[in-house]
């Protein structure tokens, strides 16, 4: 072959070799949306459980063409229930992935590690934790946002509805650590508002299985109401060591939320009538339409109903991806604009709708009950509807409380 | 072949602080994404620090998350709450506190040998973990502490920005460089020696007049400092210290990558924590399960390769 | 001022808090008395014992004879996990016992997690240990009076055993001098098996009997084993009556500490520790010399 004829082969190949990067580039790269989730350790069951929420949203995305003509792609990563692990993951999920958008982060501590990547990459992030400080400075940003409830919202709503239904005289047991602490801070400042008394609160050591200790002491004060705040297996322990003091018969228990793997775990027994606040429920799907299309989807994907939690993150990626059309951008700050342009969504179980100043998520809930052995309906049929608490700003701090001007 | 391996190994072992820096300057493209590169040199570090305490003078400790922990904490006390401007501040803050740590640590726990020694270091340790979970205004309690401003690198005449994952990781490899040195010029030095004649034989190195007490206590010192600057540069990757820098499992991991590795070599911690993260990394992509998995791998190194990686390749020149 | 009752029940739980723990101390003893073994996998036994325990309560129907089946299903697991992880570390340095099981635990945990999933799993008392017993100053859980019996016949079968039979003696002698016992001729692998076996057995027996009281997951193995590892090393490594007395003494700490100072309570057991170990080198009972 002569000089003239191999430089034209060779440049031949070499075109061709880059047309199918030409041709990539054309084509529509996947729209990649991160989700760190504590799969391992204590709450693998509700990170699970928000896993095939998130499952679903990326299915219904994709059967209707995806983002902006880009399929959605969740990429799950276990968090451990670790910051530094949940700051690793999301660092991988940015700078290997190159993830977009974060959706995810159970616990509180992990999601502001998170929160921390995000805001510096410049990455979008939708909080999927219950946490007061997510949305406030100085750990909020313009492109953090908070679906979840808070211990705020949430103990407001339900520390009202005990204090008006259940009784004004309270003991709170609730477990020494952030979360913990908060919910008594807003238990206590609820049960004033109502006039009710505190008869006593006592902290205990997070993860500590022991609480007889506490409980002589509790039964000699006879208050009307014992507020639980244990959550993971605390909340088992402690009801099943509340129950085998006697104590069920003459006081009525109260927690923030009820968690239905726990009470799975628990079982009715122990879950008899113990009230909380929850932000789903799928038994709704008989008075809700919106709950009942959700539920249908979850259902035929995944064999069984969706918890309370796996609705967080599929309202998480649906949002990204309505922040995506509105904007006709994927950049995290013009989403972010479009998302407090057009706050009003509905996703799951009705209303809902972001405050502009601090991307707070505000939305309705529920009071549920546990129901007893012999009325619980199949596997998964463990809580009865009490009462709706409708969503309303008032539920939560003022964005001056929050250190937004 | 094996033989090659092993003289290719001898030939690293001989000329360590060379090779270190060369394979870590080109280390970020080696592995799939450059943040996980500076997370192996910062665990290589504090692997390094817990090294001379367990490898080199065979202290066992369970409490060495103390030390990464308050040089963590200094670093952001110093420069999220009290403001400290400089990137150097706040490295020295951490520094301090983590040495000052070992001191007083180390000069309550020598006072005991064996298990007891080592279920003293892990009680101080959870005490400084339940302080610093209960002092939330100064640490952030159990939600971590957040917001540490990362300052630009102030050298005479240049600023330069350490945002970007590639400068930041060629920072953390100059101080961990500048450590790694430090470490070889301590054990090479007449002290080193007395270090490792303690590991050999404490009474032996009582009876040749060595004031064997307080070489012990300087080796904690030592390794608190190193495990403190550790975790200085890892508030700063982070932004945040999580509040389980302090706690009894990040001792453990400490440990597993130094013996992963191999206790007692030069390069048995970086090549642990190395083998560790990467693993971590890529399992959990793959399963759930990857603490099986990771524990497994580790149940086999006790049993079969009690030299870790490192040590088995180099067999026998670092005496371990 | 809390009252005299308030108190006497304080103690009373202190005693429940301290048999759980006595249980798990005697075990680990036992084995690193005899085996200088550090068995970081012991809290992973307790919680294999409360998984069996609900497996064998389906399985049977029968509280009673999960009970007894129990101890012996994880003393076999115990078994297997000395034979052939922990004999052959025999000779080599005594803190790879301690990192293999350190490593086990993480290996058993896991593969309870994928065996019986995520969720927690329930374990109900008989009804004839359920319900309140009136005490005079307080209602006291009748279960609870059930784990504090059980936790003392186990004591006077482990004493009886330990000096009435031969078996016992080398133990005793195995535990006092192994050098001079394998001199004598005795094999100790096989009572190593034996040990190795009623340790992590009698951890199992501890686990059914927390699992009414505290849930069953994957996780209780792992705080647990910190605080046993505090119970016997303030009773002195490898003194059988030091685990009692030390377990007895932090269950009372930690009861009335909840009861004083309930935020010291997480750090009580640990300054206890501290102000014990810088008194007493090797603990309360235990002999000074042994794991150096």
């Amino acid at each position: 072959m002569d000089r003239r004829a191999f430089l034209t082969v060779t440049a031949a190949g070499a075109t061709t070799l880059a047309f199918p990067h030409v041709l990539r580039a054309q084509s529509k790269e996947p729209l990649r949306i991160g989700c760190p989730l504590p799969l391992t350790g204590p709450f693998g069951a509700l990170a699970a459980d928000m896993q095939r929420g998130a499952q679903v949203a990326q299915d219904q995305l994709n059967a209707r063409g995806g983002i902006l003509g880009r399929k959605v792609e969740v990429l799950f990563r276990d968090d451990a229930l670790k910051p530094a692990v949940g700051a690793q993951r999301t660092k991988e999920l940015i700078e290997n992935e190159k993830v977009q958008f974060v959706v995810g982060g159970l616990a509180a501590h992990v999601q502001m590690a998170i929160n921390e990547q995000t805001k510096k990459s410049n990455v979008l992030f939708i909080s999927t934790s219950q946490s007061d400080e997510i949305s406030a400075k100085p750990d909020t940003s313009p492109i953090t946002f908070h679906e979840a409830l808070n211990p705020t919202i949430t103990c407001r709503a339900v520390g009202g509805w005990v204090a008006q239904n259940l009784g004004k005289k309270w003991w709170i047991v609730y477990a020494d650590y952030a979360w913990g602490k908060q919910c008594n801070a807003v238990f206590q400042e609820t049960l004033k508002k109502q006039g009710g008394t505190l008869l006593g609160s006592t902290p205990y050591p997070l993860g500590s299985a022991e609480f007889s200790a506490h409980l002589p002491r509790i039964q000699s004060a006879r208050p009307e109401v014992l507020v639980s705040v244990t959550p993971g297996a605390d909340n088992v322990a402690f009801l099943k060591q509340v129950t085998s003091f006697g104590m069920r018969r003459d006081i009525k228990i109260a927690q923030p939320l009820h968690w239905l793997p726990q009470a799975k775990e628990g079982g009715p027994e122990i879950y008899q009538d113990i009230y909380a606040g929850i932000n789903f429920y799928w038994e709704l799907a008989e008075t809700v339409p919106q709950v009942k299309r959700y539920v249908d989807a979850f259902q035929k994907k995944h064999g069984i109903p969706p918890g309370d939690y796996s609705c967080y993150s599929y309202s998480g990626v649906l949002e990204v991806a309505r922040g995506c059309e509105l904007a006709k951008s994927t950049d995290a700050m013009k989403v972010a604009d479009a998302l407090r342009k057009n706050p009003t969504y509905d996703h799951y179980k009705g209303k809902q709708w972001w405050r502009a100043c601090d991307n707070k998520s505000f939305q309705d809930l529920w009071i549920v009950k546990g129901r007893g052995p012999g009325q619980t309906k199949g596997d998964w049929g463990l809580l009865e509807v009490v009462a709706r608490v409708p969503g309303s700003e008032e539920q939560d701090r003022t964005c001056a409380e929050k250190g937004h001007a | 072949m094996r033989v090659s391996l092993r003289s290719a190994a001898a030939w690293v072992a001989a000329h360590p602080i060379l090779c270190f820096v060369a394979f870590f300057a080109v280390f970020p493209f080696l592995v799939p994404y450059k943040a996980l590169a500076t997370q192996v040199l910062i665990f290589g570090l504090f692997a390094l620090g817990f090294n001379l305490l367990y490898g080199y003078t065979g202290l066992l400790s369970f409490g060495h998350a103390a030390y990464y922990g308050l040089g963590a904490y200094g670093t952001g006390i110093a420069l999220a709450k009290l403001q400290v401007g400089s990137l150097w501040g706040g490295l020295a803050a951490g520094l301090a506190l983590a040495g000052l740590g070992g001191a007083v640590i180390g000069f309550f726990c020598l006072r005991r040998r064996g298990i007891y020694f080592a279920m003293l270091t892990l009680a101080f340790a959870q005490l400084l973990y339940f302080i610093g979970f209960h002092l939330a205004e100064v640490t952030g309690g159990d939600d971590g502490l957040r917001g540490i401003p990362l300052h630009p690198l102030t050298l005479p005449g240049v600023s330069v920005p350490l945002d970007a994952v590639l400068p930041f990781y060629y920072f953390t490899l100059v101080l961990v460089a500048l450590a790694f040195a430090g470490l070889k010029r301590i054990l090479d030095s007449p002290f080193g020696t007395v270090l490792q004649a303690i590991r050999e034989n404490p009474a032996r190195a009582t009876a040749c007049g060595y004031d064997v007490n307080r070489v012990k206590w300087l080796s904690f010192v030592f390794s608190a400092v190193f495990c403190g600057l550790a975790g200085a540069l890892d508030a700063l990757r982070l932004s945040v210290v999580p509040i389980e820098s302090l706690f009894w499992t990040t001792s453990g991991q400490v440990v597993m990558m130094t013996l992963l590795g191999g206790a007692g070599t030069f390069f048995g911690p970086f090549v642990g924590a190395a083998t560790f993260l990467v693993l971590e990394d890529r399992l959990a992509v793959f399963t759930e399960s990857w603490p099986l998995v990771i524990g497994g791998i580790f149940v086999l190194f006790v049993l079969f390769l009690p030299r870790g990686i490192w040590g088995t390749l180099t067999g026998g020149l670092h005496g371990r | 001022m809390p009252d005299a009752s308030a108190l006497a029940a304080q103690v009373f739980t202190g005693l429940v808090i301290g048999g759980i723990l006595v249980l798990l101390a005697i075990g680990l003893s036992l084995i690193f008395g005899l085996m200088t073994v550090v068995n970081f996998a012991h809290g992973s036994f307790y919680m294999l014992g409360a998984y069996f325990g609900v497996f064998l309560l389906g399985l049977t129907g029968n509280f009673w004879l999960s009970l007894v089946l129990t101890p012996l299903m994880v003393g076999t697991i115990g078994v297997l996990v000395e034979r052939f992880l922990i004999r052959r570390l025999y000779g080599r340095s005594i803190d790879d016992p301690l990192l293999l099981t350190f490593a086990l635990s993480l290996v058993m945990v896991e593969t309870v997690r994928l065996v019986w999933g995520r969720i927690g799993l329930a374990l109900d008392p008989p009804r004839v240990l359920a319900g309140a017993a009136d005490l005079g100053f307080m209602y006291f859980p009748v279960y609870r009076l059930f784990v504090i019996a059980v936790t003392a016949a186990v004591l006077v079968g482990l004493w009886l055993f330990l000096h009435r039979t031969s078996v016992g003696l080398i133990i005793r002698a195995g535990s006092r001098d192994a050098l001079m016992t394998r001199a004598l001729g005795v094999d100790l692998g096989r009572i190593w098996l034996l040990v190795f076996a009623i340790g992590t057995g009698i951890a199992g027996l501890a686990g059914i009997l927390a699992g009414p009281m505290r849930g069953v997951y994957a996780e209780m193995g792992v705080t647990i084993v910190i605080e046993c590892f505090v119970v016997v090393v303030v009773g002195g490594m490898g003194s059988l009556l030091g685990a009692v007395l030390s377990g007895l003494l932090i269950g009372q700490v930690v009861g009335l500490t909840t009861f004083f100072a309930p935020k010291l309570a997480e750090i009580a057991v640990f300054i206890v520790m501290a102000v014990v170990l810088l008194v007493r080198p090797s603990g309360l009972f235990g002999e000074a010399g042994l794991m150096e």
